[in-house]
């Protein structure tokens, strides 16, 4: 699975996502269905909605590990698993056991060539070329400076950084991100979108990114697919998250309540069905 | 000094029991690595425990007891990785399969036990460990046993540290979870095997654990850490034997206390580094 290189592309105009009326069932139960939806290349797309509604499942089907029960999914023009090499993800992930004794950038290189058989010969060519991709997607995420401290003592958005590194290492062109602000603080939770949005920006990468709070990452985000009511809108953000749509697709009365500075709340009358917008 | 150690390896059962204590602590050595980073501690113990049935077994039944050992240990290794692991890897259902097996087992070795009706020094040396008894062809076997296991270990080596820190993630770059983390358990049990013949069942820790352990807070490179846990279960082997010869001492007791006794200095060489 060589990362294909970027003049496979085929054609312009071609889509980095594209759902036709897709629908993902998991032991008989419909998790969403009837979702349509494009993606741009270089996009910085958040995945909104409550808990449960299908926001990792939906990653799953874009990685091509869930198959869909109806409809299609194409990622660069192709189905999903012929797509692997285009992608880096993410897994929803708080933090590794604090006495994982293994540098920073061993976790960064695992995602090099961790799925490869076979071992690194110490001295095996090409080696230096590895060495030297490594210090460089370290240094775009700004982790050069903790690489060679072990990864259970590093803080939750110096990890996140490091996660990041390991699934930008092979160049992939969709970047899948599984709620990495959860458990950060504030600001770390802005460094790290801003820093999707640079990634998004220098490299070109397009940035899929599941979150629970929209507030921190508003400021960056080009659009949103929102998930609620078993089906999915995206968006800009404004045009998306407003009492109307969001109504429309819980089915239920939803108020849209903005702050003199900016920050969006939802609030219904279902509240265990809904996510509050809030700061924990 | 040079007289005394020409006169042991003049000795055939000091050469046996060289061979085969070398061949276990490199795979126990390196096997322990991956025990210790996947946290499977409790597997390995329960593999150990598997070993008192197997040798018991083997004695009963005239078999050598390396291969009673290496049958029960991969078998039961087998046996917990197809009840403890689905798709993703699951602690309580691992420790649950684990648990069952083990009290199983130990009790079918207790069987073994009365039926032999045998000397109870047999059984001594099963559990805590003996190197006198290590014959020639004993010695072979485990060493083609552990070139098999270290050529597999050598193939499935990357992804295996792959998904044993971050199995999602491996998951979703295509490598086969399910599979290696199974694979992995019957590399332990021929690990287990080979160690066992040396330290005995319930001390197989010495070899598998204690370097890995020791090591792991030495280094923070995986490869590195790797040389350094087998360089440590040499030295503890090594050691072990040569003390065992000149004082008579149990040489299961021997290598744990050289064991501990480096995983203790290396605990404290990384307080005082850090400090």
């Amino acid at each position: 699975m060589q990362a294909a290189t970027h003049d496979q592309e085929a054609a312009v105009g071609t889509a980095a996502l594209q759902l036709e009326d897709a629908a993902v069932s998991r032991g008989g139960r419909s998790i969403f269905r009837a979702v349509t939806l494009r993606v741009e290349p270089g996009e910085y797309v958040a995945v909104l909605g409550p808990n449960g509604v299908g926001k990792s499942t939906l990653l799953q089907a874009i990685l091509g590990l869930l198959p869909l029960t109806a409809g299609s999914i194409e990622v660069f023009g192709r189905p999903p698993h012929q797509a692997a090499g285009l992608l880096g993800y993410l897994p929803q992930r708080r933090s590794f056991d604090s006495s994982l004794r293994m540098r920073a950038r061993d976790l960064v290189r695992l995602g090099f060539d961790g799925n490869r058989w076979g071992v690194p010969l110490p001295f095996a060519p090409g080696g230096r070329e590895v060495a030297k991709r490594i210090d460089e997607v370290l240094e775009v995420v700004g982790a050069t400076a903790y690489s060679g401290r072990p990864v259970g003592e590093l803080s939750g958005g110096e990890l996140q950084r490091i996660l990041i590194a390991r699934a930008l290492v092979r160049r992939p062109r969709m970047l899948l991100m599984d709620e990495p602000l959860e458990s950060l603080d504030l600001g770390n939770q802005q460094a790290i979108s801003s820093l999707a949005r640079d990634i998004c920006r220098t490299e070109g990468v397009t940035v899929i990114m599941v979150a629970h709070d929209v507030n921190p990452i508003l400021g960056d985000l080009d659009r949103v697919i929102y998930m609620a009511g078993g089906s999915a809108v995206i968006g800009r953000p404004e045009e998306v998250i407003t009492s109307e749509k969001l109504s429309a697709l819980y089915n239920a009365h939803i108020e849209v309540l903005r702050t003199s500075d900016g920050r969006l709340f939802v609030v219904g009358q279902q509240p265990e069905a809904i996510s509050y917008h809030g700061h924990d | 000094m040079i007289d005394a150690l020409d006169q042991l390896f003049s000795y055939q059962f000091m050469q046996n029991a060289f061979l085969a204590g070398t061949t276990a602590a490199v795979l126990a050595g390196i096997v322990g690595y991956f025990v210790v980073l996947r946290g499977e501690a409790f597997a390995g113990h329960t593999l150990a425990v598997v070993g008192f049935p197997g040798a018991a077994g083997a004695i009963l039944f005239g078999l050598p007891q390396l291969v009673g050992l290496a049958v029960l240990c991969t078998a039961s290794g087998l046996g917990i990785g197809a009840f403890g692991q689905g798709a993703v890897r699951d602690r309580h259902a691992e420790s649950a399969a684990i648990g069952t097996i083990q009290a199983f087992l130990l009790a079918l070795g207790f069987l073994f036990v009365s039926l032999y009706k045998g000397l109870l020094v047999g059984v001594y040396g099963i559990l805590f460990g003996t190197f006198l008894g290590i014959t020639r062809d004993q010695a072979l076997l485990l060493l083609a046993i552990a070139v098999v296991a270290l050529a597999v270990l050598v193939v499935i080596g990357r992804p295996l540290l792959y998904v044993s820190v971050d199995g999602p993630a491996a998951a979703a770059a295509g490598v086969p979870v399910r599979a290696l983390s199974i694979g992995f358990l019957v590399l332990l049990g021929l690990a287990i095997a080979s160690t066992a013949l040396i330290t005995g069942a319930l001390l197989v820790f010495a070899l598998l654990v204690m370097p890995a352990a020791a090591a792991n807070e030495l280094v923070v490179r995986p490869g590195l850490a790797m040389i350094v846990s087998t360089a440590l279960a040499l030295v503890i082997v090594w050691s072990g034997l040569l003390i065992s010869y000149f004082t008579d001492l149990p040489i299961g007791f021997l290598v744990t206390t050289v064991g501990f006794v480096i995983y203790l200095a290396a605990r404290l060489a990384r307080r005082l580094t850090r400090a």
